[in-house]
C-alpha cells in the first residue's frame, strides 16, 4: 500500500505527460523532432529512412520499433553525411539499424546524459558511434561492423560505460581519446585491424586521458589489414593488435580474453607511436601507472609487423608478444602487473606488481545523478533569458547604455507593445544622441511581442506610476523581476 | 593643408581639454559589479566539459578576460584608434583593426607605417579576450604581450617605448585620462598595455542569428542555413572539430597546407617561435565569428571568397603543399568530396555567424587630435612598398 501511494504521488508530481509520436515508413524522422519537446519518445517503424537527423533539443528519445525481425532501417546511400547529430542533454536513440551513412552513425557534440544502445550499424564511413564533448553516457548493446575508423569513438567525453557492444570487420573496434572515468567492459571486438584502443590524441583541446578500466572483454584475431583513410590518426595503428594504451594514465586491465592478434595482444607504448603528426608540448606523452591484472591471453604474435618482429629478434623469437611496452616510458616500474610470468612480453622487464587485484569495487562510471541537466523551459524563460541576453546589453532599467533606459521607452510605449515589436523589426534612428539600433528582424513577429511586452513590464510599479501620470493603465500583466 | 589640419586640430583638442570625460557605464554585454565590468551571456548559463570552454550548442565558453573599469575600457577606446600611437602620427591600431571590416583590414597582408607590408593577414578582434594565444603562430599568450609586436615593429606601427610614453605624456588630455582610469598608477607603459587589452576585451560578438538558434530559438535559422549548420558539424566535413562552438576556434595550432599568394615562399607559422619541425606551417584555428567581414582569408590572404576558402578543404589533403616541402598535414584535412551544394550551404551558415550589435563607437576626436578617419584609411590609400621582414621566411 506504502508503495502504491508513492508511485501515486511520484506520476502525480511529473509535470508534463511525455509523448509518443510514431514515425511510420515514407514519413521523415526529422519532423518528428522538429515537433517533439521535452520528454518525447519518438517511435520509428519499420521501414527505409534517407535522411540525417539531428536533435539540438534535451530530452528526447528516439527508438526504433523491431517487428517480427523487421528493423527501421536508416539508410545513407554512401551519400548522406551523418545518420543522427545530436547536441542536446538526456538523447537516448535506440534500436535502429543504421547503414552507408559517408560520417558517422550517431555522432553527438556536447549532449550529456545521453544512451545510444540496441542498435545495429554497418559502415556508416568514419565512425559508428562518436560521442563527443559529452558527460555521462551509456553504450551498450549495440553491433557495429565496417567502419573505416572507430566502430565505437568516445572522444573528449567523462564518465562514460561503453558495455556489451560487439565490434568487427572495422579498423579499431572501440577508441576511449582523451575522456577520463571510462568503464570498457564485456565487448567483444573481434577481426578489427586493433580491438581497444585507449589514447591521448595531440593536438585536441581536452588533453588528458585517465581513470579507465577495460575489462572481461573478448579481444579475438583482430588482424584485418589496415583500411583507414590516409592521413587519418588510425591509419597508422600496426594490424594485427588487441589493445593499445598509448601516452593514457591509471589504466587497468582486467580479465579479459585476448588471443589471436598476430602482432601483440597488449601495446603500451607513448605518442610516439603515432609519427608525422604535429607536436602538442600540453600533451604530456607517456603512459604511467598502467595496470595489467589478470587475464587471460594466448596465440598472439604469430606473425608481427616488421618492428615488432626486430624487437623480439633481439630476445631470439620470432614471434610477438602478448605484452609489448616499446618504449623507455612505458617500461617503467610505475606500471604493473600480476603473474607476468604466464605471458610472453616485451620491455616489462621493470614493472612492479600490482598492489591489487582486481577492480569489481567499481561497478559503474556513470554519475549517480544527471550531469547537469537543463531546466525545463517555458515561453516566458524564454522570453526572459532572450532579453536579458540581448536587449539587456544595451537597455538598462533606469540607467543611460548604449541605448536609452528601460523606463524612458516604458514612459514612450507603455501601451503599445506593438510599436516596440516593429521598430525591432526596422529600427530608424529616433534619439539624437545614442547609436543606431541593430535589427532584430530574424525573431518572429510572435517573439519580439513579447519580448516587447516583457521590457514594458520591467518592473512594474515604476510603469504604474508612469501610467498613472498618463491617465491609463499599462498592458501589463505579467509580474517580473 | 594637411599640416594646417593638425595645427587647427591640436588647438581644437586643447580647448576641448576640459570635457574629456571617460564613460562610467560598461560597454554592452558587460555588467557593473563592485565598481570593474564583469561579461555577461546567455552562455554565462552553461557548463563545459572540462571547463574548456567548447563543444556544441548550449556550451559554456573559456574564461573572458574582464574586471576592467569602465573607465580602463573607454581609455583603451581612445587609443586604440588614436594615430599618436605609431611612430609617425599615420596609423592606428583600427588601420589593420578596421570595425566595419569586422576589425580587419580587407587586405591579404597588413600595411604599417611608410606603406610597409607586414607578413601576415590581420586577425579580427571580435572575441579576442576569450583566447589564450594570439598572433597566428600563436607566440603570444596575452593581449599586453601581443600588442608589443604591433607597436613596436618597424613595418607597422613603428613606435618605441619611449617615444609612446613621451607623446602620451606630454599631451594633458592623457595625463588627465589616465588619472580618471588608474588614479594614481597614472600613465606608464604598462597603464597603455592595460587600457588597450580591456578595450580589445570588450568587443563582444555572440548575439548572431546563430547564438540564438544555440539558445533554442530555432525559427531563427532558414532550412539551408540549418543544412549548412549539419554540414559544419558532419564528421565528413569535419568544420566544427577545430572551429569549435561558441567560439568556433579550439584554440589549438593546424597544420593545413594552403597555399600561398603567387611569389611567396612557404610560411612556416609556428615552427617560427617553437622550432618545432612537426609544426612547420602550422597556424592557429582562428575564430570564424564575423567571418563574412574578414576576407581575404588565412594567414596570408590567399583566398578571396567564403567559397573559395571552403573549397580548399575538399580539394584534397595536401594539394597545395609546394613540392618538395613535407608538411605533418592535420588529421581532419581529407577527401570529404563535399559537392558544390555543400560548399554553397557551408557559405550560408557562415554567414549566419555575423553578429555587430555590440560595436563600440568610433570616436570623433581623440586626444592628440589627429585625424581618427584618416587612420581608418590608411590602408586605403598608403602606396604599398613591398618589404620582407620579420620572423617568416
Amino acid at each position: 500500500m506504502k508503495k502504491i501511494t508513492l508511485l501515486l504521488s511520484l506520476l502525480l508530481c511529473m509535470p508534463v505527460l511525455a509523448n509518443d509520436i510514431v514515425v511510420k515508413d515514407g514519413e521523415s524522422i526529422q519532423a518528428a523532432v522538429n515537433k517533439a519537446v521535452n520528454g518525447d519518445v519518438i517511435l520509428v517503424q519499420p521501414g527505409t529512412y534517407r535522411e540525417s537527423v539531428y536533435i539540438d533539443k534535451d530530452n528526447i528519445t528516439l527508438r526504433g520499433v523491431v517487428v517480427e525481425g523487421e528493423w527501421p532501417v536508416m539508410e545513407g546511400d554512401h551519400k548522406l553525411n551523418d545518420a543522427i547529430l545530436y547536441s542536446g542533454n538526456n538523447v537516448t536513440v535506440e534500436w535502429l539499424k543504421i547503414m552507408h551513412y559517408k560520417g558517422n552513425a550517431i555522432m553527438g557534440q556536447s549532449g550529456n546524459n545521453y544512451v545510444i544502445r540496441n542498435n545495429w550499424i554497418v559502415d556508416t564511413g568514419v565512425y559508428g558511434i562518436f560521442p563527443q564533448y559529452g558527460k555521462n553516457g551509456l553504450i551498450e548493446y549495440n553491433v557495429l561492423s565496417g567502419i573505416e575508423d572507430a566502430a565505437i569513438y568516445v572522444g573528449m567525453c567523462d564518465n562514460v560505460d561503453v558495455k556489451h557492444n560487439e565490434v568487427f570487420d572495422s579498423v579499431a573496434g572501440i577508441e576511449i581519446e582523451n575522456t577520463r572515468h571510462a568503464l570498457v567492459e564485456n565487448n567483444y571486438a573481434h577481426n578489427n585491424t586493433a580491438g581497444i584502443l585507449v589514447f591521448i590524441t595531440p593536438g585536441l583541446p581536452i588533453k588528458t586521458a585517465y581513470d579507465i578500466i577495460v575489462r572481461n572483454n573478448f579481444v579475438v584475431n583482430n588482424n584485418t589489414p589496415n583500411f583507414g583513410a590516409p592521413g587519418s590518426i588510425v591509419s597508422k595503428v600496426p594490424v594485427g593488435v588487441g589493445m593499445v594504451v598509448m601516452a593514457a594514465d591509471d589504466v587497468k586491465i582486467e580479465g579479459n580474453i585476448i588471443t589471436g592478434n598476430q602482432t601483440a595482444g597488449i601495446v603500451i607504448t607513448d605518442l610516439a607511436f603515432v609519427t608525422d603528426v604535429a607536436s602538442d608540448t600540453e600533451s604530456e606523452p607517456n603512459p604511467d601507472n598502467i595496470q595489467i591484472l589478470d587475464n587471460l591471453m594466448f596465440n598472439n604474435g604469430a606473425d608481427p609487423v616488421a618492428e615488432v618482429k626486430a624487437a623480439m629478434l633481439t630476445k631470439f623469437k620470432t614471434t610477438g608478444p602478448d605484452i609489448l611496452a616499446n618504449v623507455g616510458s612505458a617500461q617503467e616500474p610505475d606500471n604493473c602487473i600480476l603473474n607476468a610470468e604466464r605471458y610472453t612480453s616485451f620491455g616489462i622487464g621493470k614493472w612492479s606488481k600490482c598492489d591489487i587485484t582486481t577492480t569489481a569495487d567499481v561497478k559503474t562510471y556513470l554519475l549517480p545523478a544527471d550531469a547537469a541537466p537543463r531546466e525545463i523551459e517555458t515561453d516566458a524563460d524564454r522570453v526572459a533569458r532572450l532579453y536579458k541576453g540581448i536587449c539587456a546589453g544595451c537597455h538598462a532599467y533606469n540607467l543611460r547604455m548604449i541605448g536609452p533606459p528601460a523606463m524612458a521607452i516604458q514612459a514612450q510605449y507603455y501601451d503599445n507593445p506593438q510599436g516596440i515589436a516593429d521598430y525591432l523589426a526596422n529600427p530608424v534612428k529616433k534619439r539624437p544622441d545614442f547609436p543606431p539600433m541593430p535589427s532584430q528582424g530574424h525573431l518572429s513577429e510572435e517573439l519580439r511581442l513579447k519580448v516587447a511586452e516583457y521590457m514594458l513590464c520591467l518592473s512594474p510599479k515604476k510603469l504604474e506610476a508612469v501610467a498613472a501620470t498618463q491617465g491609463q493603465v499599462a498592458k501589463c500583466e505579467k509580474p517580473s523581476n | 593643408m594637411r599640416c594646417w589640419l593638425v595645427v587647427l586640430s591640436l588647438c581644437c583638442a586643447a580647448a576641448w581639454a576640459d570635457d574629456w570625460r571617460l564613460k562610467t557605464v560598461c560597454p554592452p554585454g558587460f555588467v557593473s559589479d563592485s565598481g570593474v565590468c564583469r561579461f555577461s551571456s546567455l552562455y554565462s548559463d552553461y557548463p563545459s566539459l572540462q571547463d574548456a570552454g567548447m563543444g556544441g550548442l548550449k556550451v559554456g565558453l573559456p574564461t573572458p578576460r574582464d574586471g576592467f573599469t569602465a573607465q580602463q575600457i573607454d581609455l583603451g577606446r581612445l587609443l586604440f584608434f588614436d594615430p599618436m600611437l605609431s611612430g609617425d602620427g599615420s596609423v592606428s591600431c583600427a588601420s589593420c583593426h578596421q570595425p566595419d571590416k569586422g576589425f580587419t583590414d580587407g587586405r591579404a597582408l597588413s600595411r604599417g607605417i611608410h606603406g610597409q607590408t607586414a607578413e601576415r593577414s590581420a586577425p579580427s578582434l571580435w572575441n579576442v579576450g576569450f583566447l589564450q594565444t594570439l598572433f597566428w603562430d600563436a607566440r603570444a599568450s596575452s593581449l599586453e604581450q601581443q600588442l608589443l609586436g604591433p607597436l613596436y615593429a618597424e613595418h607597422e606601427m613603428g613606435n618605441t617605448p619611449e617615444q609612446l610614453l613621451a607623446s602620451l605624456r606630454g599631451n594633458p588630455i592623457y595625463t588627465d585620462l589616465f588619472k580618471q582610469a588608474f588614479g594614481d598608477k597614472g600613465l606608464t607603459l604598462d597603464t597603455i598595455y592595460t587600457a588597450l587589452a580591456a578595450f580589445e576585451a570588450s568587443l563582444i560578438s555572440l548575439n548572431s542569428r546563430y547564438d540564438l538558434y544555440a539558445h533554442g530559438f530555432h525559427e531563427v535559422l532558414s532550412e539551408p542555413e540549418i543544412e549548412g549548420m549539419n554540414i559544419f558539424r558532419s564528421f565528413v566535413a569535419r568544420c566544427g572539430e577545430c572551429h569549435t562552438p561558441p567560439l568556433f576556434t579550439n584554440q589549438q595550432l593546424a597544420v593545413l597546407g594552403t597555399p600561398e599568394p603567387a611569389g611567396r615562399p612557404l610560411d612556416i607559422g609556428a615552427e617560427g617561435p617553437t622550432g618545432d619541425r612537426s609544426l612547420r606551417g602550422g597556424f592557429k584555428v582562428p575564430t570564424l565569428r564575423n567571418i563574412e567581414l574578414t576576407a581575404p582569408y588565412m594567414h596570408s590572404g590567399r583566398f578571396k571568397t567564403l567559397r573559395e576558402t571552403v573549397e580548399f578543404y575538399t580539394k584534397g589533403r595536401g594539394h597545395a603543399v609546394p613540392e618538395g616541402e613535407h608538411l605533418s598535414i592535420h588529421w581532419h584535412i581529407w577527401d570529404p568530396k563535399l559537392t558544390d551544394t555543400e560548399l554553397d550551404r557551408l557559405v550560408d551558415f557562415l554567414k549566419t555567424l555575423t553578429d555587430q550589435s555590440f560595436m563600440p563607437v568610433i570616436p570623433e576626436r581623440v586626444p592628440s587630435g589627429l585625424s581618427v578617419a584618416d587612420a581608418l584609411d590608411h590602408s586605403e590609400t598608403v602606396e604599398s612598398t613591398p618589404v620582407a621582414m620579420g620572423d617568416s621566411p
